[in-house]
């Protein structure tokens, strides 16, 4: 979907990102982090030539991004940042409509997809439609936003630290509705942050940058179960690195196709963190396991919980 | 409502101190200044006449009468000492402003009684206690509906009931005997003429200063440094008197028609509407230009970096986002000029721009008192009027519908 090949760019003859060369398939929800300076919400404007690079290339479905109409490649993509920028004079329906009425959709058909992308963020469409930016919450306004970067059913969403603005809680929420987005749309996202709990939440994959360079791309659970080194050790947090692994794990997979014994019960899909907290709190050595009908699925016990993780094979099936 | 510097204790006010501050000097004014002079001609200024005793007059008991002296009372003396909730000042607006009307008829009710077949030339002119009661309930007025927070309708149909009950008394003629209504009834001929004329020069001036300012004011907004170049001159030209700056116009104005006759026939010259004109755009230029920088400047980054991210074109985006977020203050900055070129034009009646100012001035070299204020009078009631109009208009964007964001 995306590929950028060898880009290079500097600010004033300082280089800012040097030879970086990355894949972005279709359907990937990659997050972009790293810290301040890294070069990280360059390389996604890159994407949409808000920005521009100085060298190398990249592509859009195959083609050079400068061979299009930098509005045809704009309304192809969408767009949401992290101070969201609603149009205040607009309704919320008509912010949602923006690319749709580019695009030179039918007034039933915008309509529609408003009532869908409203609903898709759970804002009831009569209530909400009509209203104005500043008559929302922050995290509404949010959702808005990014319900306006899909208004025109783009191929790729590309979301600048969408959540940096808001308070924890609705950070949370919004964080958890986003991976339901991806689920439900099946979009490709690039999203950037600093915050490696949204990173390891969100990303199928995550590209961790540093001074313009890729230290490292893969699934959170190849991140925190292999670390290239030190950087990304420190990075993703080397007090609770062990924690974060567990929590990218599912007790399924650790558990032993055996009968139920005596005890309590916890959902298959519950993770090694709470599975971990759990028989800790009720001073267990193992717990049995059920899936979504209510049948056994096996008995998880302490002493398979920190075998090596399964790397690529718990939370999405590609490398 | 709290009490202003009250003690620890917040409590209910109990009285109005605005109110009560204002009925006491209405009191004083009322003892101390004539609410009429009597004067054998025009040129004179008069015996004045106090409204002790007007109070006398036994005709008291007609029907208007009672009422006024009721709302008197009522505004001057028991209101202000009401605790301030929203019926009572709701009753303040709406009397004060019926005692404005009543102050009139009073005032014209009262010149026809003084009316005598043995002298024709005599004039009843308004006197110091008539115009400082009039600003007093006025200020009660509208100091009530400050604090009821009234509405742009309920503010706007107590002005147009008051407005439209005082034009009825005098196109009913209960004015005729006041001098200033004198004074019109001799300049009738010219006195819509000088009005027209008066908005002639206004707009005149602005369309060049919307033409040229606006996009100047747009211009700055993406050029910060032409700015600080710009706005040192259009402050210079600020602080020139109006009088000078007539004159700095006159001399080049005069040999540009003299070398260019086609330009005379025009209309073109030192004196009269050109260098009026040609003054006024200049000093509209400043507000203008400023408040378009102003409305671009509040433009937010974000929403201009959103629109542009998903794909809105740069003429899109000028616009549909640009143009009507920086609209409000835009149209704040031309309502300044306005209202500015509506008082400076009173100015141009001196060198022969005509319009009300040429009213105004015959009025003061002919030390006609009454001839000033039936120019001044219009020019007063264009100001008000347009700024209401602005003030409607941009309530009406879309943007300042609610509170800001």
């Amino acid at each position: 979907m995306i590929e950028f090949l060898g880009i290079g760019k500097s600010y004033d003859g300082v280089p800012a990102i040097e030879g970086l060369n990355l894949k972005i398939d279709r359907g990937e929800f990659v997050v972009i982090i790293g810290p301040s300076g890294s070069g990280k919400s360059t390389l996604l404007k890159m994407i949409n030539r808000m920005e521009a690079h100085d060298t190398g290339k990249i592509l859009f479905n195959g083609e050079e991004i400068y061979k299009f109409k930098v509005r045809d490649l704009r309304l192809r993509m969408g767009y949401a940042i992290q101070s969201v920028g609603l149009f205040p004079h607009w309704t919320v329906a008509r912010n949602i409509a923006t690319v749709p009425t580019m695009l030179g959709w039918s007034a039933q058909t915008i309509e529609a997809r408003v009532t869908e992308l409203l609903t898709l963020f759970q804002l009831d469409p009569a209530l909400y439609g009509g209203r104005y930016p500043h008559q929302l919450s922050g995290g509404q306004q949010q959702r808005v936003g990014v319900a306006r970067a899909l208004g025109g059913d783009p191929d790729i969403l590309l979301m600048d630290e969408p959540f940096g603005a808001l308070d924890p809680a609705t950070r949370a929420a919004l964080q958890i509705e986003m991976k339901r987005v991806h689920a439900v749309s099946g979009k490709t996202i690039v999203l950037v942050t600093h915050d490696i709990e949204e990173a390891l939440l969100l990303g199928t994959r995550i590209v961790l940058l540093d001074q313009g360079k890729i230290v490292q791309a893969g699934t959170p659970l190849e991140l925190l179960a292999n670390p290239a080194n030190d950087f990304v050790i420190d990075f993703v947090g080397r007090r609770d690195l062990g924690i974060k692994l567990l929590s990218l794990q599912q007790a399924s997979d650790h558990a032993r196709d055996e009968p139920a014994g005596a005890g309590p019960v916890l959902p298959h899909d519950a993770t090694l963190r709470e599975a971990v907290s759990f028989m800790s709190a009720h001073h267990l050595e193992q717990v049995n396991l059920m899936d979504g009908q209510g049948n056994p699925a096996g008995v998880l016990h302490v002493s398979d919980i920190f075998r090596t993780p399964a790397v690529g094979g718990t939370r999405q099936g590609r490398e | 409502m709290t009490v202003p510097g009250g003690g620890p204790q917040v409590r209910p006010a109990r009285w109005n101190p605005v109110s009560a501050t204002l009925a006491a000097s209405g009191l004083c004014a009322l003892v101390a200044f004539p609410f009429l002079r009597l004067a054998p001609n025009r040129m004179l200024s008069g015996e004045p006449m106090y409204f002790s005793g007007v109070a006398q007059i036994p005709v008291l008991f007609q029907a208007l009468f009672p009422t006024l002296f009721m709302g008197l009372l009522l505004s001057l003396w028991v209101l202000p000492f009401t605790p301030p909730r929203r019926l009572v000042l709701w009753l303040q607006a709406v009397i004060a402003t019926a005692v404005v009307v009543a102050w009139v008829a009073l005032a014209g009710w009262q010149a026809s009684q003084l009316v005598k077949p043995e002298t024709p030339f005599a004039r009843t002119s308004l006197g110091g206690a008539f115009w400082a009661l009039l600003v007093v309930f006025w200020l009660m007025a509208t100091d009530a509906m400050q604090r009821l927070k009234a509405g742009l309708a309920a503010r706007t149909t107590l002005l147009a009931a008051a407005v439209f009950t005082i034009s009825l008394l005098v196109a009913q003629g209960a004015c005729d005997d006041l001098s200033i209504m004198k004074e019109y009834a001799n300049r009738s001929d010219v006195f819509a003429a000088a009005i027209a004329r008066h908005v002639q020069i206004v707009a005149l001036a602005l369309l060049p200063t919307l033409c040229i300012g606006v996009p100047l004011g747009w211009w700055i907004s993406r050029h910060s440094a032409a700015g600080q170049t710009l706005f040192p001159v259009l402050n210079v030209i600020q602080t020139i008197p109006s009088i000078a700056l007539f004159g700095l116009l006159m001399a080049p104005l005069a040999l540009l028609a003299a070398v260019w006759p086609g330009l005379g026939r025009a209309g073109i010259s030192g004196v009269g509407m050109a260098p009026g004109v040609i003054a006024l755009t200049l000093y509209s230029l400043l507000p203008v230009v400023r408040g378009t920088l102003a409305g671009f400047d509040a433009v937010p980054s974000a929403v201009v970096n959103a629109a542009r991210g998903l794909g809105l074109s740069p003429g899109q985006i000028f616009r549909q986002v640009d143009v009507p977020l920086a609209s409000p203050v835009l149209l704040a900055g031309v309502r300044t000029a306005t209202i500015q070129a509506i008082g400076l034009a009173t100015v141009t009646g001196l060198i022969g721009a005509g319009g009300l100012g040429a009213i105004m001035f015959e009025g003061l070299f002919s030390s006609a008192p009454d001839l000033v204020l039936l120019g001044v009078l219009p020019v007063i009631a264009l100001g008000v009027g347009v700024d209401a109009l602005f003030k409607l208009l941009i309530r009406l964007m879309p943007l300042t519908q609610g509170p800001p964001p």
